[in-house]
């Protein structure tokens, strides 16, 4: 195994939405509100209790439980994309109804029934390349620079 | 995904543009969950409204070309038909009446006003509350529905036994268009008996308190189904409210049973079905004074603004409101204001409530809440609520600082201007 093997990890799961998308892991343990827990005009983290209080998941590979909170919250992360701040990609470990609308009009690659925990496996800066179609996420272990 | 006949001819636009970018995105939904079909339903709550300034692009497009976007995530704009089956809207941005209270500018009042009247045309009903079932929107036990709003969503599968997932604005803009809404989670009857035991080990029986068990239970169960017993006392239409608001703010919660109490567990065994707990857990004491803790997000005990009624009061609540206020006046420097449904407002009017909550000082509101709108009165700071919902997300939204505590507590804040609640 070389060492750049060595630090990628292949992770397995099942397409919510279709497409391919590459880039920086922003990973949180803790469900999202959309109403009231993001600003959909920026992509900040506003819920007040929440770890990622304050930063952005614009143009990340938001990789997180799930949804939690009001409907709304498919609307602002549709607001979220006409804006111009959604995350490149989603991946996420608990299905509701919430998230699966959420991530269709997101319309951006989504995952979720993985065979490894990707929240326990991927970690905030990680280069994360997503291939929904094919059901795979690679995990370029300490961000970009360590994978070129 | 398998379609019927009817469907498919939706899909292939049979039946009109609209519904064939309706039926694209239940279908893209439907796969994105991993449902296997559709289900007919022929009650839909959703949020179609137009009223606030980020969509106002859109809106110079046209109204056909909001619902399209906003409704179907549609990139071409399609004539909006009337609508299939029964279909409500929830709570808005706007009270039609009171906005000038809201700092709204005139033109989003007329914005509002044209969308409602393009939406009635097409047989929306303009109920303008987060709780339909208080005004005539009450689904039967087995009923699909296809609801926002996790507060009505909440109480339509827990108390009245209806199923409904928690929708959003596109699906609930595709179902009304269709009758249509994925056949998966809350739906399937295998999918609605409890997951974790909670065990009430203190009396829980003034509002306050079924709002702490609510905020407590959400947050440890997150999306999964509690099963309540124990020691609690009197639950009715306004405590499970209350209830089911907190644990859906929390946590995701979309139902729960209480053995005895709620429909489709007349005991404990029904509840859980074949299934056995996966956790127990405890309420406290201690877990009561957790939940009180994490809702309070003020250190100032000058407070500014109260807001009561989230989800909209019951008539009830509006009653004792006005039998605290009778003949007092309210702080100068404090606004009040209480949420109704316009319906409620009507009999409020009526029995004489809203002559005195406006005699001192109060507004009730109707449409609107102030975190559906984000528009709190001019300069607050700091606010007080009876709602564990709105202590949760409004500090967040609004950046205020946020007491939470009993309506007496909160009116009494409203008469002193000073907060002086505790548990």
């Amino acid at each position: 195994m070389t060492a750049l093997e060595a630090q990628q990890r292949v992770i397995h799961g099942r397409r919510v939405v279709g497409g391919k998308a590459e880039g920086e892991a922003l990973v949180t343990r803790e469900t999202i509100s959309g109403w009231g827990g993001i600003n959909e005009r920026d992509g900040t983290i506003i819920e007040r209790r929440h770890e990622l209080v304050g930063q952005s998941f614009a143009g990340k590979i938001l990789v997180f439980p799930g949804a939690k909170g009001s409907s709304g919250w498919s609307a602002f992360f549709h607001m979220a994309r006409l804006n111009g701040v959604c995350p490149k990609a989603m991946i996420f470990t608990r299905m509701t109804t919430k998230m699966a609308l959420g991530a269709v009009v997101t319309r951006v690659p989504a995952m979720t029934d993985c065979d490894l925990d990707p929240i326990e496996v991927i970690e905030t800066g990680d280069w994360v390349s997503i291939d929904a179609d094919a059901g795979t996420i690679t995990v370029h272990k300490g961000g970009a620079r360590s994978c070129r | 995904m398998q379609l019927t006949d009817y469907e498919k001819a939706m899909l292939d636009g049979a039946n009109g543009p609209a519904k064939a970018r309706a039926m694209d995105l239940l279908l893209r939904y439907g796969q994105a969950v991993g449902a296997e079909r559709l289900v007919e339903t022929r009650n839909v709550a959703g949020a179609f409204n137009a009223s606030t300034p980020s969509i106002q692009s859109i809106v110079d497009k046209g109204f056909d070309a909001v619902y399209s976007e906003l409704n179907l995530d549609s990139d071409e704009v399609v004539e909006i038909p009337r609508v299939a089956v029964p279909t409500t809207q929830l709570i808005t941005g706007i009270d039609n009446d009171n906005w000038r209270l809201q700092g709204v500018d005139e033109s989003l009042v007329k914005m509002q006003r044209a969308s409602e009247a393009f939406l009635g045309e097409r047989g929306i009903n303009m109920c303008a509350t987060c709780t339909p079932y208080q005004v005539g929107n009450v689904p039967l036990m087995g009923e699909h529905c296809a609801w926002m709003e996790s507060s009505a969503v909440i109480y339509c599968n827990s108390v009245l036994g209806a199923r409904t997932n928690v929708e959003g604005k596109e699906s609930t803009g595709a179902a009304a268009l269709t009758g249509r809404i994925p056949y998966w989670g809350y739906h399937l009857p295998e999918n609605r008996f409890g997951t974790h035991g909670v065990n009430v080990s203190i009396d829980v029986d003034d509002m306050m308190d079924w709002g702490l068990l609510g905020y407590y239970v959400g947050e440890v169960v997150q999306e999964h189904k509690p099963v309540l017993s124990g020691r609690l006392h009197h639950p009715n239409l306004i405590k499970l409210k209350h209830f089911g608001a907190a644990a859906a703010s929390s946590g995701g919660v979309e139902m729960y049973h209480i053995p005895g109490v709620t429909p489709e567990a007349r005991t404990l065994e029904e509840a859980f079905g074949s299934h056995r707990p996966q956790h127990e857990l405890n309420f406290g004491e201690a877990e009561r004074r957790e939940a009180w803790e994490k809702l309070q997000s003020a250190t100032d005990h000058r407070v500014d603004f109260i807001m009561l009624g989230c989800p909209h009061n019951a008539i009830e609540q509006v009653e004792l409101v006005a039998h605290l206020l009778r003949g007092r006046k309210i702080h100068p420097d404090v606004a009040l204001w209480v949420h109704t449904p316009r319906a409620i407002k009507e009999i409020a009017r009526r029995a004489g409530y809203l002559e005195t909550i406006e005699a001192a000082g109060g507004v009730i509101m109707s449409d609107t809440c102030p975190a559906i709108s984000r528009r709190l009165p001019e300069g607050v700071r700091v606010i007080a609520t009876d709602s564990a919902k709105q202590a949760h997300y409004l500090p967040a939204i609004a950046k205020v600082q946020g007491w939470f505590g009993s309506v007496r507590q909160c009116v009494d804040a409203a008469l002193t201007g000073e907060w002086k609640g505790g548990l």
